[in-house]
């Protein structure tokens, strides 16, 4: 780790100034991934704006919108009985992400920018062009058995780990974002960039921007949902394959669904045409499957992760018979 | 100083042996007050950090130490151009060496991970970023790191003892006139130990004498290496191990890292602490070598072995020696009238592999376990029941008896306790809810070995009573059995002993490996103590002041370590004031064990079934391990609570093996990807059942006296042929390639199932 | 804007620090880069808690942070000024066990011992938390917490047996 300057904000308006005084500046909420990555050498900050204790923390609802801000513990959401309630999928993707320790230090805001486990990545003696533009990428013929097959590009290929944003995903929630021109607030989705040929820039956040809350609608689409997780170990272990679903049930029939996958694409990956797929359709095996394939038609397999297409299918089928509670 | 050479048989009276008493470290393990190599109380001291290649061969063409040297608190960068010149190791095993390698000693690269800077600074963040701003730019040269390809291939005659090449009876004619036959490749991969603890050291020179908190399984190992590496005497060197935050194997050799520490310490004059990285982990102190193991079984219809080839291919080191002896169990275990046993290893640029629990046993038992099982399929009977058909009295490869072998018994008590017969034999047949259910079985064995080894039991004139030597406790219990041997031969409460442990100058004791220490040490102290009570009831009986005078030996016993006549309780006298009447300030004996020509009549060692449950969710290739149970013959169980424990602990690394670790090399680069406990997966809390543990206790008196052979090892053989087994039996899947992750049973036939 | 009492500490230079540690005040001269399971094993003296990856893959550093288990291998030093940090050391009465170390020696949870501070206090934390009802809700709690020993089904019925007494 590198030494860097340590300071303390009061606010968060003052975060972001002290933030952009320098060229490398990196807030601390929780701590969990900037560590990490700053032991890995792969973040250098030259300052390290310490926002651990603004108060951002509240839960609230206000009429049909929950808002969380941004440094809520993990833990602390997912316990929450509003969230719980109201929107079971972010509940159950919680407690399925890291460990009881790291979920009481992990921040809400935090985990939306959470950085890729690609091992080529979180070791600087590898090519990555996420790391170090242009440099080539060493997981593209490498051992890529955990790498993404949807939103890939010629450049990158790393997975998006994280488990809450691809429930926030499914749930349509928003994101608000204070900058100097005050405060703005975008679909979940609108955070996040598909690698391209840049996979340095991965989400859509201005310098010196600070996201400060987010934001789900109660409604009973989201209070039918499900995250599921598939993975090698039982618990404490990044998703081979995920899945996020809400389902609206009108008599026999899907009124509307939402699905958005993890552990298989760059960034939380929802997966809209399948949603189509299913309006309409009859809560059936039948009807899963289909969406399935759609879903995962555009998949861009490397050596080692052909099977996550497989696997991720199955998960959709499975997380959409279990939300529309056994029915088919 | 008197010295008693422990003879067989003598059996003492058993009271705390066997008993499943706490730990007796087990309070300064809660409290935190156990103090591991990292937390050795030393002032002043230098943090070291190591900086290792990151190319497989070639060497190193520059080094660039400015930016390093600039941080505050860098005191010293070691690298070839400047450390200080080491003599090359010598590598016949006397001293246990793990590479020929001496660190820092020129510009070559051997291997990916090899170290090539130490960054040593008043703080260890200091170090730590130095470690990271060197700058080495290497020229890259040519390596080669997989087996494919490899075009060194040695054909290694013996390992430890053991013949490498086997060949028994004509096994050629033997298959041909096999009714049935098995013919299957199955490999096991890289695999790291991954203890807990990563590997440390704190080093310090004081007055030419090199004292050293290590991280060791061998004390006396190191202490030799050492010596040697810094051409001093034995004597000038010190080496304290009390606390081993597991071992498993990585701690037996000398590593690289421990030359570079006290180098470090040589050149500051100050104590220095080295601690290893969970990274630097994964290359610095050995791995289990992957394993391709052909298994051809011939049999008659009913299950009976008539032949068996064994081929072993796998990896060592070009700097090593070790390799993975994969083929060790399948001359002894079952009875097989005709054989070919084969080890080919190829000469890698790659670390060493070393020991790794129950190095061969386990791929081996592996390997086989799953034949064996693919014949009971292919003779349409139970996996079981064809284990037992083939049940021998002699080891085949020695000739000789087994000096005690229950593994019937195993088998009887663990189906028993399985309820086995409840089983249906063909795959995908069993099934609870949504989930598939399969039942494996396995066989286990690890050999019994002893060495030599001395203990000095001591009571002071305040009656404390001190057990000392050279042996160590990877969390095997060892110090509590020893409190209990020692407590049984002298009358006292095993809680009031104090054992002292790793510590290079106490008496003899070997490496803790191969599971041997509670063999090599636990008779060593039974003579110890034996002896010393002849003592304290002879001056009891002697001394005119003794409340004892004038009974002869036979008639005294010693309870709670008071001395009473038998026929008198009020007769008696306390071990503190027996001490003082002796005249001196305390008592001392020296006990001495080693093996003797029993080692000629018996063949010895230990046996065990593994019985496992796995369920299998299908859609999601969901597979988890829901039941094990182990019941294992390793003669006398000396402490019922520590051995049940180290069963599970070796059932769990059958878990692990079987279903979640592996060591991936990126093969362009010859370099781990997976050197982290994220990616390399070790089970957690929630992989892991209910286990059961059974023992089938006969003492075995003709090992030694006190009848226990080891338990370290042989609680993670078999695992994985039982987990691989009953996943079979669940899915209809053979999967021959550890470990059994998701994609391995999403293949096409399983796939097909699912989507039918 | 900047924050009066907490004035920046910049690259190599070092700030003071006081955190509640086992109970009592103690005051630290910490550079930023420190990080708060350093800080306790090579600056407070308390050695107890591990560093078993030091990357948040094994648990071993575990202490609790206003009571809540935390990683302190993940946590930089500084950031902690004022917390109430409890490690191993503090958790015993005086020469009486806290109920799950007891417990853990009475149900053999631990075999070489390094991973057991760590995993004491998640247990601790766990029973706390309410989220310690049965095998397979502790086992899934405790997940965070490697033993390579494998211990895992007796530290199961430590904390089994510590929620049922209590």
């Amino acid at each position: 780790m590198r030494a860097f300057e340590y300071v303390v904000a009061d606010s968060s308006a003052a975060a972001r100034a002290l933030a952009r005084e320098v060229g490398a500046a990196r807030f601390y909420a929780g701590g969990t991934t900037l560590v990490d990555l700053m032991k890995a050498d792969v973040e250098r900050p030259q300052r390290v704006v310490d926002i651990s204790r603004l108060p951002l923390t509240a839960i609230e609802r206000r009429g049909d919108v929950v808002r969380i801000g941004a440094l809520a513990r993990n833990s602390d959401v997912a316990y929450d009985a509003t969230v719980a309630q109201a929107f079971p999928a972010v509940s159950e993707a919680l407690l399925s992400g890291a460990s009881g320790q790291i979920r009481n230090s992990a921040t809400i805001g935090g985990n939306l920018l959470q950085r890729t486990r690609c091992t080529y990545f979180r070791e600087t003696r590898w090519r990555c062009n996420k790391r170090e533009p242009g440099s080539g990428c060493d997981a593209l013929d490498g051992f890529n058995r955990g790498h993404a097959i949807l939103g890939t590009s010629d450049a990158c290929i790393a997975t998006f780990p994280g488990d809450l944003p691809v429930a926030l995903a499914a749930l349509s929630a928003h994101v608000v974002i204070e900058g100097d021109a005050g405060e703005r607030t975008i679909a979940l989705e609108d955070l996040y960039l598909l690698p391209g040929d840049e996979p340095q820039h991965e989400t859509s956040l201005a310098p010196g921007e600070l996201i400060t809350a987010i934001e789900l609608r109660v409604e009973p689409l989201h209070a039918r949902s499900h995250y599921l997780k598939v993975r090698d170990r039982a618990s404490y272990e990044f998703a081979l394959a995920s899945v996020a679903c809400a389902v609206e049930l009108d008599g026999g029939r899907i009124a509307q669904a939402r699905i958005a996958l993890g552990g298989v694409a760059t960034v939380p990956w929802r997966a809209v045409d399948a949603e189509a797929a299913l309006a309409g359709a009859p809560p059936d095996d039948s009807a899963f499957r289909h969406a399935a394939d759609v879903a995962l038609s555009g998949a861009r397999t490397r050596a080692h992760n052909g099977y996550k297409v497989e696997l991720a299918k199955r998960a959709i089928v499975r997380a959409l018979r279990t939300v529309c509670g056994g029915a088919a | 100083m008197s010295t008693t050479i422990e003879r067989p048989a003598t059996a003492a009276p058993v009271t705390h042996v066997g008993r499943p008493l706490d730990r007796i470290d087990g309070h300064a393990k809660v409290t935190g007050a156990a103090r591991y190599a990292a937390d050795a109380p030393v002032g002043d001291v230098l943090y070291a950090v190591i900086v290792q290649s990151t190319v497989a061969g070639g060497r190193i063409a520059e080094i660039d130490e400015t930016a390093t040297r600039a941080v505050s608190g860098v005191v010293e960068v070691l690298t070839y151009r400047n450390a200080p010149k080491i003599p090359a190791f010598p590598f016949d095993f006397t001293v246990p060496f793990a590479e020929q390698l001496a660190p820092l000693q020129s510009d070559e690269i051997h291997y990916d991970g090899q170290h090539v800077a130490l960054v040593i600074a008043e703080t260890f963040e200091a170090a730590r970023e130095g470690a990271v701003l060197l700058r080495i730019t290497y020229a890259p040269g040519p390596f080669q790191a997989t087996l494919e390809g490899a075009h060194e291939t040695e054909l290694p005659d013996n390992f430890f003892g053991n013949a490498m090449q086997v060949r028994r009876a004509d096994p050629e004619a033997a298959f041909a006139a096999s009714e049935i036959t098995v013919d299957a490749t199955y490999s096991t991969p890289v695999e790291n130990h991954n203890p807990l603890e990563p590997s440390a050291t704190v080093a310090q020179w004081r007055d030419g004498e090199l004292i050293v908190h290590d991280a060791s399984q061998w004390v006396l190992g190191s202490r030799a290496a050492y010596a040697k590496a810094f051409s001093v005497d034995e004597t000038q060197v010190r080496v304290l191990a009390p606390y081993i935050g597991g071992g498993f194997g990585c701690k037996g050799f000398f590593w690289a890292h421990q030359t570079l520490a006290a180098m470090a310490a040589k050149v500051t004059g100050r104590a220095v602490k080295l601690v290893l990285s969970r990274e630097q982990m994964f290359t610095s102190v050995g791995h289990r070598s992957s394993t391709r193991q052909r298994l051809r079984l011939g049999a008659s219809r009913d299950g009976t072995l008539r032949a068996v080839l064994h081929d072993v291919q796998g990896e060592s080191a070009r700097v090593g020696a070790f390799f993975e002896p994969a083929g060790v169990v399948t001359p002894m275990l079952f009875a097989v009238p005709a054989l070919s046993v084969s080890h080919r290893v190829a000469k890698l640029d790659i670390p060493s592999t070393t020991a790794m629990r129950a190095p061969g046993e386990t791929p081996g038992t592996y390997a086989l376990g799953c034949a064996m099982d693919e014949l009971a399929y292919a003779c349409g009977l139970d996996p079981l029941e064809v284990l037992r058909r083939n049940e021998t009295e002699t080891d085949g490869e020695s000739g000789l008896p087994f000096s005690s072998r229950n593994l019937l018994a195993c088998y009887e008590r663990g189906a028993e306790a399985f309820d086995w017969s409840a089983r249906t034999h063909a795959p995908r047949s069993m099934r609870d809810g949504g989930e598939l259910i399969g039942w494996g079985v396995a066989a286990a064995t690890y050999p019994a070995m002893r060495s030599r080894g001395e203990a000095r039991v001591t009571i002071d004139a305040a009656g404390t009573i001190d057990v000392a030597s050279a042996t160590h406790d990877l969390g095997t219990g060892m110090y509590t059995i020893l409190a209990q041997i020692a407590a049984d031969a002298l009358g006292a409460d095993p809680r009031a002993i104090r054992v002292r442990i790793g510590d290079s100058a106490f008496p003899l004791a070997p490496v803790a490996g191969g599971s041997m220490s509670s063999a090599s040490i636990g008779p060593a102290v039974h003579a110890a103590a034996e002896r010393i009570r002849r003592e304290v009831i002879s001056i009891a009986t002697s001394a005119g002041a003794s409340p004892l005078h004038g009974l002869r030996a036979d008639e005294v016993h010693v309870v709670d370590g008071i001395l009473r006549a038998k026929d008198d309780p009020a007769r008696a006298i306390a071990y503190a004031d027996v001490v003082r009447l002796g005249g001196s300030g305390a008592l001392e004996a020296l006990g001495v064990a080693e093996p003797g020509k029993e080692q000629e009549e018996y063949s010895f060692h230990s046996f065990g079934a593994q019985f496992v449950e796995v369920r299998y969710d299908e859609e999601l290739a969901r597979l988890r391990v829901s039941r094990a149970l182990g019941v294992f013959d390793c003669g006398r169980v000396l402490n019922a609570k520590t051995a049940r424990s180290q069963m599970i602990g070796g059932i769990v690394w059958g878990i692990g093996m079987a279903l979640l670790e592996e060591t991936v090399r990126d093969d362009r680069y010859g370099a781990v990807v997976t050197n982290n406990l994220a990616d390399y997966h070790v089970p957690v809390n929630a992989d892991v059942p209910a286990i059961d543990v059974l023992f089938v206790e006969e003492p075995d008196l003709k090992f030694t006296a006190l009848g226990a052979r080891g338990m370290g090892e042989i609680g993670i053989t078999g695992v994985a042929a039982a987990i691989a087994n009953a996943v079979y039996h669940a899915t209809g899947v053979r999967v021959r390639d550890l470990p059994i992750v998701p994609e391995k049973l999403l293949g096409g036939a399983a796939q097909a199932a699912w989507r039918k | 804007m900047r924050t009066t009492e907490r004035p920046a500490v910049p690259p190599r230079s070092s700030a003071p620090l006081t955190l509640r540690l086992n109970g009592r005040d103690a005051t630290f001269v910490v550079e930023p880069n420190v990080t708060l399971l350093d800080l306790l094993r090579e600056r407070a003296g308390l050695t107890g808690t591990k560093k078993g990856c030091d990357r948040g893959q094994c648990g071993a550093c575990t202490v609790l942070v206003n009571g809540r288990r935390t990683l302190s291998c993940l946590a930089l030093a500084l950031v902690h000024a004022g917390d109430e940090i409890t490690t191993i050391e503090g958790l015993a009465n005086g020469g009486e066990l806290h109920a799950v170390q007891a417990a853990f020696v009475e149900h053999d949870a631990f075999q070489c011992g390094f991973c057991t501070s760590g995993q004491i206090l998640s247990a601790v934390a766990v029973i706390a938390e309410g989220r310690a009802h049965s095998d397979a809700e502790i086992s899934e709690a405790m997940s965070g917490n490697l033993c390579r020993c494998g211990a895992y089904p007796n530290i199961v019925a430590a904390i089994a047996a510590v929620q049922g007494a209590g």
